[in-house]
């Protein structure tokens, strides 16, 4: 393996590991919202999970945009400047939310403006994030004079824009059901599980019409990447396979205890699904990271940056991971926090 | 205004904005820690008070340093790409290891705060410890990215513009690391100890009961006595800063100190501002052969002039006043922190029962840490500005870093308004919680009957 394939591989994982977590987290601030007065309880959950969690999951964040820069540094002067005005967007409405999450803690008096900010911020930032997916197609891009700037109007009316954006949303929410499902579950609230298990049961066949209509509507200048994706089928075909054993797990009925379905085997089985097709549409991608102008061989860092950098991964996981270890205990296993009042 | 100009100035108010929380950020756990390790080495109720108000009021302003951190950290490659390329290939190995920093200040600020009732006393004070580790890491590393564009170092560029030859470790360990680093960490924990004692102070004067009094005059004399060591360590490693100037960047040190023609025996100009029409300082004292001492350590060094450098290099001629404030308020600081300990020694300690200090040197304490968090805001400012017209030294100029993009104006009017908002929202919420949480209620709570 090349490097530069190795330094993608990563930058995918991240990407992906990002958008299990920031799915889950910003879902979370959707139901908390939706969910608020609920009488299950269901807001509070959600929003029990996020207090401590939200300031994790925004590090990754910045690692994705630390990373990328170490990895591809010709990247982050493209999409850097390309992106200017959608990622200020996410920026300023990612700071309004961060800072109401805290400011409502101190003070109880925030905590409404926080569960409408969160919520809708919650389907906003998201939004804006997968908007890097038709940009990185192809099409959008203009040169002019020597610099790249981004064809603002032809991406707001294009229809795959909008198609990306409904998937996004809907597989955003159904991951954050699934989790909020299983975290109800080991918060023994049933109530809440059995809200959250339906949301999940609409929203995975919705997701994957979603996908399939995307796919339909990928704009007509990235046909290369229909071709590959067309190629890559395996890792959908298996997928697929995932989703419905997944889903089946909604119903698999758990010997003793009340209710029906396993959502830690249903949530398990909908990363792997995820994983899956992001493999298969990260090999459809390559080496592209902008078509038809950037790829991963023009925009790969210094070799000994590279090197640095990929111990520096190691050493730090292996001081990072006992942290991770004792919060999971702490905020999603331990009973007394979870089954407080 | 031209794109640069914007840029600059976008990317400036950000960070202007983010260091102020940052700065706190890593100031504040140091005083945490300090009070949870008084709590356990005499087991004075009040240090533990202490050290949960101080936490509380810290959460409040990490709610802000970290989205505000998030929005430097990008917006570095959104207004300066053709920096963050060279960025990425020479000096991305702090920025990555800084991410291990944050997560590992994030997983246990939410350990500490979230879960400090579910875990044995000895674990929240190694998690408290490991939060103020995290923080100033995490400052730490940031400045070695600004230190390697103050002098760059670990690669080679040919003249179009292709880097070669790379050495990670020696971009990180450029010349003028240890001296910034320390600096940075060093100053960032004398505004944290002023900014409480700045607290401690004006609750002093209000009306109280003997036991709220006893508590803030203890927050005081802690403070005071954290601010005073922090003042006088970075007074010597500032100067070490200016050694490191004169020897690697000599265009700044002339600029901080008006210094036109190269000289021996150069004197200290304090105060008064560069006039760039005749070239020369105005209205400032000079004190002889001192500019020489202390760049090489003796009077007959040489110390550099402008006139050495093209002109289109000279940094603005401000960079003089900012750098006189800077030196200026941090040395009065210093005497201030010193005065009032020695009030203390001489005039209070024995006298338990009327124990007070004078209102006039209570309100010159109130006033100690916005002082501080200004020379904060000099420093940077000079460090940044004083690097004009480069970027990156002598390697890449400001305006060949900056983005092309022309739509910068309404962005930043957008953050400007976020940064006045969420600056208000935080008084007022800092406010709020210590207006329904008065110290009375902690204290009342907390004795024994
Ligand atoms: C005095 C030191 C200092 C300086 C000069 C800076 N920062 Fe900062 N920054 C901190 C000290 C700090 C901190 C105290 O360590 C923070 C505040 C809260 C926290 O978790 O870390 C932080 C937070 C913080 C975060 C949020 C991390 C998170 O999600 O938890 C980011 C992304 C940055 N910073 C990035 C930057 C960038 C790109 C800077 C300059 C260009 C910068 N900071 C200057
Ligand atoms: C009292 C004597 C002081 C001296 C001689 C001094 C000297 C210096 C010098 C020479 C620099 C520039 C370094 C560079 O550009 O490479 C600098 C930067 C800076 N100073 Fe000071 N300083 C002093 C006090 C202070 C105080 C009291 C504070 C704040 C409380 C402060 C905060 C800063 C900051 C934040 C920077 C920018 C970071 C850096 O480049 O190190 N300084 N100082
Ligand atoms: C947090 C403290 C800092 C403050 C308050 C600060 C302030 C400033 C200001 C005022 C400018 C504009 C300078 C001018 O136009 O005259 C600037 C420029 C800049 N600073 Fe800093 N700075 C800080 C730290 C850093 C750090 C740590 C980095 C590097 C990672 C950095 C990178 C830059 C860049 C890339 C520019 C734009 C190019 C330039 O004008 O040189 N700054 N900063």
């Amino acid at each position: 393996m090349s490097e530069q394939v190795m330094a993608i591989l990563i930058m995918w994982t991240f990407i992906f590991v990002y958008s299990i977590f920031g799915s889950i987290d910003f879902g979370s601030g959707f139901w908390a919202m939706v969910y608020n007065k609920h009488s299950s309880m269901a807001g509070k959950i959600a929003n029990r999970f996020l207090s401590p969690t939200w300031e994790v999951t925004n590090v990754f964040l910045v690692l994705l945009v630390v990373a990328f820069v170490g990895f591809f540094p010709k990247g982050a002067y493209t999409l850097g400047t390309v992106m200017l005005v959608p990622v200020s967007l996410i920026l300023f409405l990612l700071a309004i939310r961060s800072a109401f999450m805290v400011f409502s803690y101190s003070v109880q008096g925030y905590r409404r403006t926080m569960f409408i900010i969160s919520g809708i911020s919650g389907l906003l930032i998201p939004s804006l994030l997968i908007a890097v997916l038709p940009i990185s197609q192809g099409g959008f891009i203009e040169q002019a004079g020597g610099t790249e700037s981004l064809l603002l109007g032809k991406l707001l009316t294009s229809p795959s824009l909008y198609m990306y954006v409904l998937f996004g949303l809907a597989s955003e929410l159904f991951l954050s059901s699934l989790f909020l499902a299983d975290y109800s579950r080991v918060s023994n609230n049933e109530k809440a599980y059995r809200l959250f298990r339906e949301n999940a049961i609409l929203l995975g066949p919705l997701t994957l019409i979603a996908a399939v209509i995307t796919l339909w509507f990928i704009n007509p200048e990235a046909k290369w990447l229909v071709n590959n994706l067309y190629e890559q089928k395996i890792w959908f075909i298996l997928s697929f396979i995932a989703f419905l054993f997944s889903y089946a797990c909604l119903w698999w009925p758990k010997g003793k205890r009340p209710g029906i379905g396993r959502p830690r085997f249903a949530l398990l089985g909908v990363v792997t699904q995820y994983g899956l097709a992001s493999y298969g549409y990260g090999m459809a991608h390559l080496p592209y990271i902008v078509y038809p102008d950037l790829t991963i061989y023009e925009a790969f860092t210094a070799k000994e940056t590279f090197y640095s950098l990929m111990i520096m991964y190691g050493v730090g996981m292996a001081i990072l991971t006992p942290g991770f270890y004792i919060f999971w205990r702490l905020f999603l296993k331990d009973k007394r926090y979870l089954q407080q009042e | 205004m031209d794109t640069v100009i914007l840029a600059r100035s976008f990317f400036g108010t950000s960070l202007g904005f983010h260091i102020i929380f940052a700065t706190l950020g890593v100031g504040l756990p140091l005083m945490i820690v300090i009070a949870e390790i008084l709590h356990l080495t005499r087991n004075d109720k009040h240090y533990s008070i202490m050290a949960k108000r101080w936490t509380k009021a810290f959460a409040v302003l990490l709610g802000v340093a970290i989205p505000s951190g998030t929005i430097v950290g990008v917006q570095l490659s959104l207004l300066w790409p053709g920096f963050m390329e060279i960025v990425g290939k020479v000096i991305s190995l702090p920025f990555q290891i800084e991410i291990f920093a944050f997560f590992i200040e994030a997983l246990f600020m939410s350990i500490y705060v979230y879960a400090a009732d579910r875990l044995p006393r000895y674990f929240r004070i190694i998690s408290v410890i490991i939060v103020a580790l995290g923080s100033v890491a995490s400052a730490i590393l940031i400045t070695a990215v600004n230190t390697w564009m103050n002098t760059p170092d670990g690669f080679k560029i040919k003249s179009d513009g292709t880097i070669y030859d790379v050495q990670p470790w020696d971009a990180f360990f450029n010349p003028s690391f240890v001296s910034s680093a320390a600096h940075v960490a060093i100053t960032a924990y004398m505004t944290g100890a002023f900014a409480v004692a700045s607290v401690a102070a004006f609750k002093l004067m209000k009306k109280q009961s003997q036991d709220e009094a006893a508590y803030h005059r203890k927050g005081l004399l802690l403070s005071l006595a954290v601010a005073f060591t922090m003042s006088f360590l970075s007074s010597i490693s500032g100067h070490h800063s200016a050694q490191i100037l004169h020897q690697h960047s000599p265009e700044k040190l002339a600029a901080a100190e008006g210094l036109f023609e190269t000289t021996r025996y150069a004197p200290l100009a304090i105060g008064g501002y560069t006039d760039p029409e005749t070239e020369s300082v105005k209205y400032g004292i000079e004190i002889p052969w001192l500019l020489s001492w202390l760049a090489g350590g003796t009077f007959d060094t040489e110390v550099k002039g402008l006139y050495e450098f093209p002109r289109e290099t000279w940094p603005p001629a401000y960079v003089h006043t900012l750098f006189n404030l800077m030196v200026g308020i941090g040395s009065m600081l210093l005497a201030l922190a010193a005065a009032a300990l020695a009030y203390w020694w001489f005039f209070v300690r024995k006298k338990e029962q009327e124990n007070r200090f004078p209102k006039w040197l209570l309100w010159t304490l109130v006033f100690s840490g916005p002082l501080s968090m200004l020379c904060i805001e000099f420093g940077w400012v000079f460090s940044c500005s004083g690097r004009q017209p480069w970027t990156i030294y002598r390697v890449q100029t400001t305006a060949e870093a900056a983005t092309k993009a022309a739509d910068l104006g309404p962005l930043f009017a957008l953050f400007l308004l976020l940064y006045v908002t969420l600056g208000v929202l935080t008084i007022l919420i800092l406010r709020a919680y210590f207006k329904r949480n008065p110290v009375s209620k902690d204290l009342a709570k907390a004795s024994p009957y």
